[in-house]
């Protein structure tokens, strides 16, 4: 792998949060390589620092030890070059804009001019399947199709780094696996670097390239797993034993941490 | 008729007629002893049903009936041109002038000190106590004093006036947008931040659209307290025109029933004006996509 196409680059990252209950310690001696086209899932248990980490590279957060690198970059100066699109545990879209208005939010702030917005507007919602849905406000759609605008917001300004937040936790099971199918085949499109959090083991599996298996607090990297699956994926494919094996591989691993406690 | 089952005008209805029927009894009440006194000094003879009528017609009655208010208001609103000083139109576009005019002053005031308070953390430290202690002096005690000093230097007539409404009315509007400013949801702001957005698209884009519904809540207390800043502004000796002067001649005259019904007019002046807010309200919370 040549060193340009390192896209972020932990060593050693700490994170201690001060709190009024005392130091918490969220992330320890994290070492983490993501290399371009790269579909990384974090996946733990609940709280431990897998959101913090996506926020560390981010820059939403800063780390108290190690160094991080995004892009050959603070991850300070990649957030101010617009690096990534993020995409949050909720949609997060503004209420009083439609859902044009809030594909258009990254574009107004970038300044980028108006029919080049309705261009990139009218093209994201074509990819998350939701034309025809431009005038609608945010109540007016149902949870999944909310998180799809989501989706499509991030890739407005059409990032190579999409750094996402459990998109899916909130959905139900069947809804859920339409917009893993979906969102499967729009990252075999566009081969986007992707940082993706979850704490779904079959999400985990059927989604990535790599999985990183995160420990509770202090969160700590247990394992890093290699998909052996192709690179074109089925939802049928979740029945088939190298599918099952990489499950179980990821199923130990967690267990393995939480046995820390 | 659906809309009669559905709006309040039935609740309001009944409120209104219970109200007017005690209002009937505490005029009869609270008039008999002047009445029974006269009748006692004259030696007039005098039944129950004497004294009621009697205490629902009289000239200068501590408390007057409703139908005389009503027909006080009718005689100075439509009685005479309206620019005569004898008119309630008359002083009532006095006052409402000084009181959208105060009203305007202090919205402005109110926004710019929110934004300065919630964006300079000097800001928040040094000026919010100093907002919260304007509020504590009684605008009775400096209404005077705006009155008297800037007349001294020339400036008379509406403006002093309007500074008083606005000393008022500024500080729900500052209260409720420094509020409103730090509303929005901590996604939201992450999501600012994540696209490298300055302070001021942040601003635009996100703070001022999340604080509309508490701009609202503040306009329609402060139109109100506007209109009480205008018409405390007009008592101090000297003015002329205005509800607030109608008032004080009322009642050097013991002109009980004009005072009533100039306090009629003020309270149909900020009922409106709240009502005027609720509309623009929904107006622009219709274009914002708020569920009907």
């Amino acid at each position: 792998m040549n060193e340009s196409a390192r896209v972020v680059d932990a060593r050693k990252v700490d994170l201690v949060f001060q709190t009024s209950d005392g130091p918490v310690h969220a992330l320890s001696e994290i070492d983490l390589e993501i290399n371009k086209g790269d579909f990384i899932s974090l996946i733990g248990p609940s709280g431990c620092g897998k959101t913090t980490l996506l926020r560390l590279i981010a820059d939403l957060e800063k780390p108290t030890g190690g160094d991080i690198q995004v892009n050959e970059m603070t991850p300070e100066e990649a957030r101010l070059q617009r690096a990534y699109g993020y995409v949050f545990q909720a949609p997060a879209l503004y209420p009083w804009r439609t859902v044009e208005g809030n594909l258009k939010l990254p574009l107004e702030i970038m300044g980028i001019d108006k029919t080049e917005q309705a261009r990139r507007s009218k093209e994201v919602l074509e990819m998350v399947d939701l034309s025809g849905f431009e005038k609608k406000f945010p109540w007016q759609l149902s949870g999944g199709m909310q998180q799809r605008v989501s989706i499509a917001r991030a890739l407005t300004f059409n990032p190579d780094l999409m750094l996402m937040d459990e998109p899916f936790g909130a959905l139900d099971e069947i809804v859920r696996d339409q917009l893993n199918e979906h969102f499967h085949r729009l990252w075999e499109e566009t081969h986007k670097t992707v940082v993706f959090v979850t704490h779904s083991i079959p999400e985990a599996a059927y989604l990535s390239t790599k999985i990183v298996v995160m420990s509770q607090r202090p969160g700590k990297i247990i394992d890093i797993i290699e998909s052996t699956l192709p690179e074109k994926r089925t939802l049928d494919m979740r029945d088939t034993p190298e599918f099952l094996a990489l499950s179980h591989r990821i199923r130990e691993g967690l267990r393995a941490g939480h046995s820390y406690d | 008729m659906n809309w009669l089952r559905t709006s309040s005008f039935f609740s309001i209805a009944a409120v209104l007629a219970f109200t007017t029927v005690i209002w009937y009894g505490a005029a009869v009440y609270l008039n008999s002893d002047v009445l029974i006194d006269k009748y006692e000094r004259k030696k007039i003879d005098w039944n129950f049903t004497k004294l009621v009528e009697d205490s629902w017609a009289m000239k200068r009655p501590i408390m007057p009936a409703p139908h005389q208010i009503m027909l006080d208001m009718k005689k100075s609103i439509f009685g005479y041109k309206i620019s005569s000083k004898r008119s309630l139109v008359y002083h009532g576009w006095v006052t409402i002038s000084s009181t959208l005019v105060g009203f305007a002053m202090g919205a402005v005031l109110g926004i710019l000190l929110a934004v300065g308070i919630v964006h300079v953390s000097t800001l928040n430290k040094s000026v919010l106590p100093w907002i919260i202690a304007s509020q504590t002096i009684p605008i009775l005690a400096i209404a005077p004093m705006v009155i008297v000093v800037l007349g001294a230097i020339g400036v008379t007539g509406l403006l002093p006036k309007a500074i008083i409404s606005a000393y008022l009315c500024f500080f729900p509007i500052a209260i409720g947008m420094v509020k409103g400013l730090r509303s929005p949801d901590p996604m939201h702001l992450d999501l600012m931040k994540t696209y490298n957005a300055s302070k001021s698209q942040t601003f635009y884009k996100l703070r001022w659209p999340t604080s509309t519904p508490f701009l609202f809540a503040s306009f329609k207390v402060s139109i109100a307290i506007s209109l009480v800043g205008a018409i405390v502004g007009e008592l101090p000796a000297g003015a002329r025109a205005g509800l607030g002067a109608r008032l004080l001649t009322g009642s050097y005259y013991g002109q009980t029933v004009q005072i009533w019904s100039a306090l009629f007019v003020a309270s149909i002046i900020a009922g409106s004006f709240v009502f005027l807010m609720t509309v623009m309200e929904s107006k622009v919370q219709k274009r914002m996509g708020v569920q009907a």
